[in-house]
């Protein structure tokens, strides 16, 4: 919650300049490595934002807003809920049940794999979207104040 | 077996003298990072239980993510804790009575580890048998919360959904 972001230092930013490329390829790999290692959506949706909020930290909230705007990240908030209930509407219209994922494709093993990477997908971005946006609002708040 | 005795006794000791300081410490800038180390030990003590899965979001919520948030929340509410004026006899009462309940509950439950124990006779067999064929992954946590367990999930999202619905709702600017 730095309100100068010119009072850090020059080591907190060069260091933080190259962490945060490596957490968010971390974090996309423990979104597509779920269904063989630990991890998954929800994992890596924090992941992907504790990098965000890093960059917020270190070089102010102005310039990560760029980046993820608002307004776009609340458009997410609400897109990753959709596309994880969509999956269970599709598969209803497919003559399954609700996210039952076998009837995804011929094969009800690779349907079971498409559904799983999309909710997956799905879990990951409202994840994300909701803790930047906290975020944002939090440090909005403590601006204003 | 000695190693893995003694880390487990190391890392309890070390979760109930952080709880002690938590209850006992006013600042609440030191009650959010003590808060924070609780989180990475309680990690650690999954790790050690094979729960990766669980540690892995423990480690990165508990202690990464609810951290940050919590240093904001704070920035807005003050840093001390105001000291409540009502005696100690109630809330001593209190717990007292909930704490024997609680241990009392305890009394019934299967021995840690029982393998007759009624988590491991309903559906986990099911589960642990039939993941690979049915849903052909190799993590069988996956498995359960993506598929077999997708309702959960679904609603699980929905929480974290709603918690950004509220904050916004209560500290966001109205747009003009």
């Amino acid at each position: 919650m730095d309100k100068k972001p010119k009072k850090i230092t020059i080591i907190l930013r060069e260091v933080c300049k190259h962490i945060i490329p490596a957490v968010l390829l971390y974090a996309l790999y423990v979104q597509f490595h779920g269904d063989y290692g630990p991890g998954g959506g929800f994992q890596a949706g924090v992941i992907f934002a504790a990098a965000i909020i890093l960059y917020s930290l270190i070089y102010g909230r102005d310039k990560a807003q760029i980046l993820f705007p608002p307004h776009i990240i609340h458009i997410f908030v609400a897109l990753g809920l959709l596309i994880f209930a969509g999956v269970g509407f599709v598969t209803m219209l497919l003559g399954g049940n609700y996210l039952d994922y076998n009837v995804l494709s011929h094969n009800p093993q690779h349907g079971q794999h498409l559904g799983i990477f999309l909710i997956e997908l799905g879990v990951g971005i409202t994840v994300a979207a909701v803790m930047i946006t906290i975020f944002y609002a939090l440090d909005e708040f403590n601006e204003e104040q | 077996m000695v190693i893995e005795t003694t880390i487990d006794i190391a890392l309890l000791t070390l979760l109930a003298l952080t709880a002690i300081t938590l209850v006992r410490i006013r600042n609440l800038l030191a009650v959010i990072l003590l808060s924070g180390i609780y989180s990475l030990l309680s990690a650690a003590l999954f790790v050690t239980l094979d729960a990766v899965d669980v540690a892995f979001t423990e480690a990165a919520v508990g202690a990464g993510l609810t951290t940050v948030l919590l240093l904001g929340a704070i920035a807005i509410t003050g840093r001390d804790q105001t000291l409540t004026k009502h005696g100690r006899l109630l809330p001593m009462l209190v717990i007292i009575v909930t704490a024997t309940a609680l241990i009392y509950g305890t009394l019934d439950m299967p021995l840690f580890g029982d393998p007759f124990a009624p988590i491991h006779t309903h559906v986990a067999p099911h589960y642990l048998n039939n993941s690979w064929e049915e849903i052909g992954i190799p993590n069988v946590v996956t498995s359960v919360l993506a598929s077999y367990r997708g309702y959960d999930t679904l609603g699980e999202v929905t929480v974290v959904f709603t918690a950004a619905v509220g904050v916004l709702l209560l500290l966001g600017k109205p747009k003009n």
